[in-house]
């Protein structure tokens, strides 16, 4: 079977549980877990191969060029997370069908649950980078969800969203972690990553690649300082607990560790960092775990001891330490999976799960206590149980370190504490629990669970007892596999069996469980001591500084954004000011190398007119009519200096844009406030814009003076040169727009359409307001339209509409074209506007310019898509010569149907634009009846 | 020549950045659409200036480079389009917040130009009263 369908198949599942929420939960269950138990099915398949080193994989091949795929591979560590979260996963499904209450949405439940064994499932078969990092942040997601299932209570919320945030942040610094070993290694695929471990190690980015992958696995793995948030998950359903927060999730910090182990580790740093992190949370965990009241808080700062206690191990330069770090994510995840269940129980059956209310259930669920009893002595590391071996494994991994220096005889003494701690914590589960004495006032009378309930506690129990009498015969395969995933350069000989003679770790051993024992028996002078502390509630001060967090940020983004646009633009030109300024100052001079042509007097007259246009415009800008004159002076000199300086397309252009500008300034007079005041303000402000302006003003002159004078490689001699040869015409400015850069145009006037579109938009049911007297109370003229200008511009329409044809059809090769005919056929029926006004436009045939601009797009898409037909890339042009009598040789491209399309959407635009505006003051406005 | 070419773009954009940064929305377009200009000339300008050298084939040896002019050409139209955009914005702006503030509200330097609309207010108002907030500061 192909590997794909191992994560494929629980994420189909995500579905089966949606569908089938609503039929009995038995069915519910089993439909769930049917999918799952196939993927378990392929898994166990292909246990072989993976023993025996051929590791299977399956890639499909996604964005090759940013080294993005979809591949999966097994290998000896994948397999063993894999097994315990199908197994556990499995168990779970069961275990969650007597746990959650005929009130809860036990198909969403399942959905989720199904979610995260796909995203854990992701994680640790990925053999790329970036997917693996995908996984990883969908198991916090996934995980929220979950936690968070109780949403109507608050501390579900709230112990949801810290792990979010916790975990979330651990996968940001994850991320630039992978992608700095991606830029390393040159790649992502991690099997490539595998094998450069020497590169990775002697780049000098190696500090800060360790550092940001170990800042995602010990969020991940509530390592200390980052612990607290995994007390605060056990908000959500035991089954989460029991599956995420002690077999799965919290292992997948662990699973990095081990999954880059042969690359990151070997280090000075990596020993030290994970070791001592490892240490400190192994003793924090234990130390807080024993003055817990609550059953699944005792339990979570249990789980986070033992992940102290994994890391740890990771830490330690020794060869079977890594080993040992693996065997014990096999045994805490049995045994403490069994504890969870077996607490969730216990809160299901009695109401409660305060140590101090819970008595003596020994006499009320005699099978229940003793299974628990087992796991907890696993869990303290009794002899004759999985715990006691790993801890064993560790007790003597500590006894061979260096790190510390002279002061490495601490670990091996601190390891101790640890190991009595433990023993202190599951003396107290199980004695304040089970015996002790009677019940306090519990909610309900405590009984034995539902028979099946039981049977995934009984099985994860019998697995805690035959992996510690039998280790060998049952996991020892398993551990080699995995061992040569961790040691790719061969495992060491090693020895599982519950005897190994008398020696100092059982010494230690013995010491951990009499110092626990006497720990639990000196526990009223621990809690007095204990409580003279104030605890703190990570809760509100984890939710303090997001507050603070969340007010500084807001409080730069107010400097920043204040709804004034004035500031965003100075933000702007700031920013335009030092991007342009940077380079510029990197030029020894202003002028280049090529030689300047000489000033002549046309050209000296058109800068001066410029210059004294510009300034007059600022200078009159708050007379608005004047100013209007003015720009429009500037306007009409620079469709001059275009064709002066050789661009007749672009002089003609000019001009006839230059016409509806003016006119629609002249329209929008109208409707804005006649008297502006644009000096009144502070002298301070005014001399910071005039001098913000003449900077930037200043450095644009400079950097065109630069271009001027500077040679440079253009492209534009394949356009002159293919202009005739490939597009059929020789305007070379209108070959390019409509043939060479079709595309550009398309999207240029698909623009413009959009622009036309939404001033409509924006017009229509405006809230106008009509002043029937100027500022100085005069009323506003109410002259009908001027005859002669009505009867000229009548007479002149058809000699407009000529013009425009014919400037329309010789564009090709001289001239004009489709945008220059357009905007000239829009004056010349503006003027019509203009002369006779809306309502006699309207009394001689209406016309609809938005039809003009979708039928000129549609008609310059079709054009283009014609080519299509003829198998060619969009917008392939064609053209032929043909001869008719009379009227000679001539030319037919099509492009000429594309420029045909232009013509037409500039027409619509601009005529829709000025139109819309004209009629605002008239009973054809747009808002009336929908159309204009 | 390039000298005082590059000198005419220079006070171009300075005259229509200064314009940008004013409060009133005739201002802000006005300079908007000097600021147009000046960055066609500018855009121009990367294809060096060639006198009598139209890019038609076949009229000269040499011909001035034709990429900017069609890169100019539809910034003309587009400019034109958004400049229009920019003007009904401003018009509506002023139909919807009563005042012609780029941010909607008058500043307190503004109150000069209050004047113009209270006479306006006093004239008679045939569709919607204007909304008498925002106005005043």
């Amino acid at each position: 079977m192909n590997l794909i369908w191992v994560p494929l198949l629980p994420l189909l599942g995500v579905l089966i549980p949606l569908f089938l929420g609503r039929y009995p939960r038995s069915l519910l269950a089993l439909g769930t877990a049917i999918l799952p138990a196939i993927a378990l099915g392929i898994i166990v398949s292909l246990i072989p191969q993976v023993m025996a080193g051929e590791y299977p994989s399956v890639s499909y091949e996604w964005v090759p060029v940013l080294s993005l795929s979809i591949s999966f591979f097994l290998d000896g560590l994948g397999l063993m997370f894999t097994l315990l979260i199908l197994g556990i996963g499995l168990l779970v499904i069961l275990y969650a069908r007597y746990y959650l209450s005929p009130g809860d949405n036990a198909g969403r439940f399942y959905a989720s649950l199904m979610l995260f064994m796909t995203a854990m499932l992701g994680v640790v078969l990925s053999s790329n980078l970036i997917q693996l990092w995908f996984f990883w942040e969908l198991t916090s997601v996934s995980s929220f969800l979950l936690i968070s299932f109780w949403s109507n209570r608050s501390d579900a919320r709230k112990g949801a969203r810290m792990a979010l945030t916790v975990t979330g942040a651990g996968g940001l610094a994850l991320l630039a972690g992978l992608l700095l070993i991606g830029e390393v290694v040159g790649s992502y695929d991690l099997q490539t990553v595998l094998a450069s471990g020497t590169l990775i190690a002697q780049h000098q980015l190696y500090p800060l690649i360790v550092v940001l992958v170990l800042l995602g696995a010990f969020t991940k793995s509530a390592q200390f300082p980052f612990h607290f948030w995994l007390p605060h998950a056990m908000a959500a359903p035991t089954p989460v607990s029991a599956y995420l927060h002690s077999a799965t999730m919290v292992k997948a910090g662990i699973f990095l560790m081990a999954r880059f182990y042969p690359v990151l580790s070997h280090t000075e740093l990596w020993f030290a960092l994970v070791s001592l992190v490892g240490l400190m949370t192994l003793l924090v965990g234990a130390y807080t775990a024993l003055f817990k009241h609550d059953l699944k808080g005792l339990l979570a700062y249990s789980t986070i001891s033992h992940l102290g206690l994994i890391t740890l191990l990771l830490g330690l330069d020794t060869e079977l330490a890594s080993l040992a770090a693996m065997f014990h994510v096999i045994n805490h995840a049995v045994f403490k999976a069994s504890l969870f269940m077996a607490a969730g129980i216990i809160d299901h059956e009695s109401g409660s799960r305060d140590m101090r209310k819970l008595n003596g259930l020994m006499k009320y669920m005699p099978y229940t206590a003793t299974l628990a009893m087992v796991a907890a002595a696993s869990m303290a590391g009794v002899p004759l149980m999985n715990g006691f071996l790993s801890k064993e494994m560790l007790f003597a991994e500590s006894l061979h370190q260096d790190i510390l220096g002279a002061m490495s005889w601490l670990i091996p003494l601190l390891v101790t504490v640890g190991g009595a701690l433990a023993v202190a914590y599951s003396l107290r589960f199980i004695h304040d629990v089970f015996f002790n004495g009677e019940p306090i006032d519990l909610p309900k009378t405590p009984h034995e669970p539902p028979r099946y309930m039981r049977v995934p506690v009984e099985i994860l129990v019998v697995l805690c007892f035959l992996v510690g009498v039998f280790p060998e015969l049952i996991v020892g395969d398993l551990l080699v596999a995995v061992g040569a995933s961790l040691m790719p350069t061969g495992v060491p000989e090693f020895s599982l069996s519950i005897w190994h003679g008398f020696n100092l770790p059982l010494l230690m051993s013995l010491l951990a469980v009499l110092g626990g024992m006497a720990l639990y028996s000196q526990r009223k002078h621990m809690f007095a001591f204990q409580a003279q502390f104030s605890e703190v509630d990570a809760k509100q001060v984890f939710e303090h500084v997001i507050q603070t967090l969340a007010r500084r940020a807001n409080n730069v983004y107010a400097f920043i954004d204040n709804g004034r646009f004035q500031r965003y633009a100075t933000w702007m030109i700031v920013v335009a000011i030092l991007a342009l300024g940077m380079p510029l100052l990197g030029l020894t001079s202003a002028g280049g190398s090529l030689p300047t042509s000489d000033l002549d007097l046309v050209s000296l007259g058109g800068a001066l007119l410029l210059i004294v246009g510009s300034v007059a415009t600022v200078l009159l800008s708050h007379r608005r009519l004047l100013a209007l004159v003015t720009i429009s002076v500037v306007g009409l000199v620079v469709s001059v200096a275009f064709a002066w300086f050789s661009a007749p397309d672009l002089a003609l252009t000019q001009l006839s844009v230059e016409v509806a500008t003016i006119i629609l300034f002249l329209l929008a007079l109208y409707f804005l406030p006649q008297k502006m005041s644009l000096f009144n303000l502070p002298p301070a402000r005014i001399a910071r814009d005039l001098g913000l302006a003449t900077l930037i003003g200043s450095l644009v002159g400079t950097l065109t003076y630069a271009m001027l004078t500077r040679p440079m490689e253009s492209i534009s001699d394949f356009f002159t040169l293919n202009a005739k040869t490939g597009g059929g015409g020789t305007n070379v400015v209108n070959v390019i727009l409509v043939d060479f850069r079709g595309f550009d145009t398309f999207g240029e006037i698909t623009v413009l359409a959009i622009a036309a579109i939404g001033i409509y938009k924006l017009l229509a049911g405006i809230r106008l307001f009509v002043p029937a007297a100027d500022m100085d109370g005069r009323p506003w003229s109410s002259d009908r339209n001027p005859l002669m200008l009505m009867q000229i511009s009548q007479s002149l329409l058809p000699l407009a509409l000529l013009v425009s044809a014919y400037i329309f059809l010789r564009g090709h090769n001289l001239p004009g074209g489709g945008f220059i005919a357009g905007l000239i056929t829009a004056v010349a029926l503006v003027q019509q506007y203009v002369a006779n006004g809306v309502v006699w436009m309207r009394d001689r045939g209406d016309l609809n310019f938005q039809w003009f601009i979708v039928s000129g797009l549609l008609i310059a898409f079709l054009s283009g898509a014609g080519s299509w037909a003829f198998g060619r890339p969009f917008l392939t042009t064609w053209f032929d010569y043909f001869s008719l009598p009379l009227v000679g040789k001539f030319e037919l491209a099509s492009a000429m149907a594309f420029d045909l399309g232009v013509y037409l959407t500039v027409i619509g635009a601009t005529l829709s634009i000025l139109t819309n505006l004209g009629k605002l003051t008239t009973t054809d406005r747009p808002n009336r009846g929908g159309q204009a | 020549m390039e000298l005082i070419y590059s000198v005419t773009v220079g006070v171009m954009v300075t005259c229509s950045i200064f314009l940008m940064l004013r409060g009133h929305t005739f201002s802000v377009v006005l300079g908007l659409t000097l600021m147009s200009y000046a960055v066609n000339l500018f855009l121009f300008a990367s294809g060096g200036l060639a006198l009598n050298q139209p890019a038609i084939l076949a009229e000269g040896a040499s011909y001035a480079d034709p990429l900017p002019q069609a890169l100019v050409l539809t910034a003309i139209v587009i400019g034109f389009a958004m400049t229009a955009f920019a003007l009904i914005l401003a018009i509506r702006a002023r139909a919807d917040l009563g005042n012609d503030n780029v941010d909607g509200r008058a500043e307190v330097g503004d109150v000069l130009s209050n004047k113009g609309q209270t006479v306006e207010q006093n004239g008679s108002v045939r569709e919607h009263p204007e909304p008498s907030s925002g106005g005043k500061l």
